[in-house]
């Protein structure tokens, strides 16, 4: 039998080969982990728990991904629009004899991240997160971005495991629509978080806020990613959920790093320096460096409409019909897409052609100045006695695209209709708050219009909330004050139509109608431009706020 | 000693509430909507009303500013509104970060300020001088966010030598005193050092000459002293006043810098009081604010016994 020895002098190699394969055996690892890292332009990670913050770039990023919704939209096209499809309900339907009432039927066998079954009173209990202030999860500080987003619910109600009754306040078709934005969490993973808060805090309210916390920091939902680390304000990773229920969005990569990077540039450097893989909104100027380095651009016209909303408060110049569609002939939008380097939509109305809801409206929203100067003929306008229009915008903001810019292009463009507009630049939250108040209220300061972007994604963001007679201020934001009996009734016609069909044939009435009456200068829509890197594949940008990052691939 | 000490303690307590009154004055009188970070704007008045409710936000101002200074001297800075996270930790936690950038900054700042305060001083009215004059000037000229975003374009996009943004490839809270997290600081320290290089340049080249006109100076060289040992006399009786200046500068950035940690996302009280202000997060800014005023007040203080400490001619009454 031989004999093995070992030499003291054979220690440093064995070492130094064991180290190197380590060293191999971790490359090897890394090398094979696909990860995809994100720079969003928030400036915080939208909150985990749930109910994301940060507008939709919340639902984006730490909503769509992690949570599930009863209904989703359909974010797999990207030259159709985004309609509603089937999500953690397979199906619903509206009582036959009380209109306020729903049956969501559930899909079967959907787990949590944390192994815990999604059922009805899973439902109920994130309903009652933020409907129910008698409920021990019950939490204010996701109240606003829900309850705002689901105006007519009031109450959830479980009739078997995966059946759930809905209830609203008044008749409503355009609830499935707004459930896709209450997101499903773990109620089994909360109750373990509140377990976990101290004895010491005895104070129901104070232990449930601590629950709620620790929840975020540690989140659990039913989405194609689940929660792996989270350092507040710097990053979120997460990692993929390899028992997610839909085989097509079950990832294939392996981790989501997420990283806020709220200044253009600092994104851009980013990107540039191979530090992330996606920017979000890419700084304008550097668009053509980004793609010389090889970078992708992403774009497509999403429901983000950027306009003038119009003041019809006694002594406005936009009572008369004739100079709003002056206006709006009179905007040279192809060569504004140009000053913004191509990233802009350009307006029919609130939804394009094509749109479940467009409608098509007789007064065609294009270019076409001698027409304009022509109703402002009629109207009494000329060069010698143009109108005096003046605009509350801000200098900057969310969604606001290049505010200052853009109004000035604007401004110049209207001259040559004899509109001679004035600008009240006002700080960004400051005008926010005044959008509630009104064009009548003081902090109007005597605007006739005012510039602030806006969410189309459903019926009543983006129409209902603008032109009803029941939503004029301080209720919700028919800043102008623009309604009469004829669009109450269209809105009534489309809130009580459910057949999906029917709705939306409601609807594209209503749109055509929105459009002929032109309470709004329609100026632009966003395209939502991200530049990413071309080892990301399989992206679809859809004409929607979100995009899905589960079936993406990376090289 | 112990006597002024306690007076000065005393007298901290007033400034103390001054500033968490006017921190919160000016906090709330500034317009618009104390929830606009939770509300959306189309939400509706109810909603609003109830959340206003919720907040305590439909409280009277002193009822809200007792409530809010009860719990802050209890350690309580209140959650934000935002994030849902106590605000004493966001804020600690800043303070950890910006203390470890301004302290490599002013590192930078003190060295390099100081050899070209030295050099210009040295070799006074020469070419070297108006170099390192001109080179001190442009460090306090220059608009620093300016100066971060040029290195970011030129040593992370085009030559990636360094990363962008962020505080380590894991994020602040892996931080580790290493190349691949140290990296990270490089371009905003280097960024926020320029102004403390400048103002140390120029002080310190105003000592070297004045210090070298002097008559023992004149002395040392009478005596047949070399160049290098006049020079470490030059340097011991400069040090002092460059050190006061360093310990100013040190101060100042310690309360993080809203431009820099922005432009390269560092997660200090600069980049937290950014997030706070866009965000309108009332708690969050209260916090900051007060934590950083604070900071003042009591480096304050601790200048003052330091310097009765060590100086015995400055008399207190």
């Amino acid at each position: 039998m031989s004999k093995v020895t070992r030499s003291p002098r054979m220690i440093p190699a064995l070492l130094g080969s064991a180290l190197l394969a380590l060293s191999c055996a971790s490359t090897a690892v890394m090398a094979q982990e696909k990860v995809l890292r994100i720079g969003m332009t928030a400036a915080d990670i939208p909150r985990t728990l749930g109910q994301p913050d940060q507008g939709f770039e919340g639902n984006r990023f730490t909503g769509i991904p992690m949570y599930d919704s009863l209904t989703q939209w359909d974010l797999s096209k990207a030259d159709a629009p985004s309609v509603l499809i089937p999500g953690l309900a397979t199906s619903w339907a509206v009582d036959a004899t009380d209109k306020t009432k729903w049956v969501f039927k559930l899909r079967p066998g959907v787990k949590f991240h944390d192994g815990s079954a999604f059922n009805a009173d899973a439902v109920v209990w994130n309903v009652q997160k933020v409907l129910d202030k008698e409920a021990k999860h019950f939490d204010a500080s996701q109240v606003g971005v829900t309850a705002s987003r689901m105006p007519t619910l009031r109450s959830a109600k479980k009739i078997d495991d995966l059946t759930v009754e809905l209830t609203t306040s008044e008749p409503d078709a355009f609830l499935p629509l707004n459930l896709t934005n209450l997101f499903m969490a773990s109620p089994a993973h909360w109750e373990a978080k509140l377990a976990a808060v101290p004895a010491t805090v005895t104070d129901p309210a104070e232990r449930a806020k601590q629950a709620w916390v620790a929840f975020a920091a540690d989140a659990s939902g039913s989405g194609p990613f689940k929660m792996s680390r989270f350092v507040p304000r710097e990053r979120l990773e997460m990692v993929k959920n390899t028992a997610y229920w839909d085989p097509k969005r079950t990832p294939t990569i392996d981790k989501v790093v997420m990283v806020p990077l709220p200044e253009a540039n600092a994104r851009t450097a980013a990107l540039l320096s191979g530090q992330v893989d996606w920017i979000e909104a890419p700084s304008p100027d550097a668009m053509d460096q980004i793609r010389k380095r090889g970078f992708v651009i992403h774009s497509n016209p999403q429901p983000h409409v950027w306009p003038w909303q119009l003041s019809f408060a006694e002594g406005s110049p936009w009572l008369d019909k004739r100079v709003r569609h002056a206006a709006n002939l009179c905007v040279n939008r192809e060569e504004l897409k140009q000053m913004l380097g191509g990233m802009m939509g350009i307006p029919k109305g609130t939804v394009e052609p094509g749109h479940p809801w467009w409608g098509n409206p007789k007064f065609d929203i294009r270019f076409d100045p001698a027409e304009a100067k022509k109703l402002m003929a009629e109207a009494g306008y000329s060069a010698a006695k143009p109108v005096k229009v003046k605009v509350q915008i801000s200098a900057s903001g969310s969604g606001q695209m290049q505010p200052l810019p853009m109004n000035e292009y604007v401004q110049q463009s209207l001259k040559q209709c004899f509109f001679d507009v004035e600008f009240d630049v006002i700080e960004w939250n400051t005008l926010f708050t005044n959008w509630r108040k009104g064009a009548k209220d003081p902090s109007a300061n005597g605007s006739h219009a005012v510039n602030i972007s806006y969410a189309a994604m459903d019926p009543f963001f983006a129409m209902v909330r603008f032109i009803s007679t029941k939503t004029v201020p301080p209720v919700s934001n028919n800043w102008g004050y623009f309604g009469n009996e004829e669009f109450d009734k269209l809105i009534a016609d489309a809130r009580t139509a459910f057949d999906d069909k029917a709705r939306d044939a409601a609807l594209a009435r209503l749109h055509a109608r929105v459009v002929e009456e032109a309470p709004f200068v329609w100026i632009a829509h966003d395209v939502g431009p991200r530049a990413m890197s071309p080892k990301v594949k399989n992206v679809v940008q859809p004409k929607s706020w979100f995009i899905d990052i589960a079936p993406m691939k990376i090289d | 000693m112990i006597f002024y000490l306690l007076r000065r303690i005393v007298y901290t307590i007033p400034i103390m509430l001054g500033v968490a009154f006017f921190c919160f004055l000016l906090v709330h009188i500034s317009p618009g909507d104390p929830l606009v970070a939770i509300l959306p704007p189309d939400a509706s008045a109810e909603l609003q009303r109830q959340l206003m409710t919720l907040y305590g936000f439909d409280r009277s101002w002193p009822e809200q500013f007792f409530t809010w200074l009860w719990r802050a001297l209890q350690g309580d800075l209140g959650t934000s509104i935002a994030s849902g996270r106590p605000v004493a930790e966001e804020v600690f936690k800043a303070v950890g970060n910006t203390l470890m950038l301004a302290c490599l900054a002013t590192l930078i700042g003190f060295v390099l300020g100081s050899l070209f305060g030295f050099v210009a001083g040295y070799f006074s009215n020469s070419w070297v001088d108006r170099a390192a004059s001109a080179l001190s000037v442009l460090g306090v000229s220059v608009p620093h966010y300016w100066l971060g975003m040029v290195m970011v374009i030129i040593f992370s996009s085009w030559l990636a030598w360094l990363p962008a943004t962020g505080a380590g490839p894991g994020g602040s809270d892996a931080w580790a005193w290493d190349w691949e997290h140290i990296q990270f600081m490089i371009l905003p320290a280097i960024t926020m050092s320029v102004i403390p290089m400048g103002i140390i340049a120029r002080t310190v080249r105003a000592l070297v000459a004045d210090i070298l006109a002097q008559e023992f100076v004149v002395g040392l060289k009478a005596k047949g002293m070399t160049d290098t040992g006049i020079f470490l006399h030059v340097v011991k009786n400069a040090a002092p006043t460059a050190l006061a200046v360093m310990g100013l500068q040190l101060g100042y950035l310690l309360g993080g810098s809203i431009l820099i940690e922005t432009v390269f996302s560092w997660p200090g009280t600069g980049f937290l009081l950014n997030s706070a202000i866009f965000q309108r997060d009332l708690p969050l800014l209260q916090g900051t604010i007060l934590v950083l005023a604070m900071f003042f007040v009591l480096l304050n203080l601790l200048v003052d016994v330091v310097q009765t400490t060590i100086d015995p001619r400055i008399q207190r009454s």
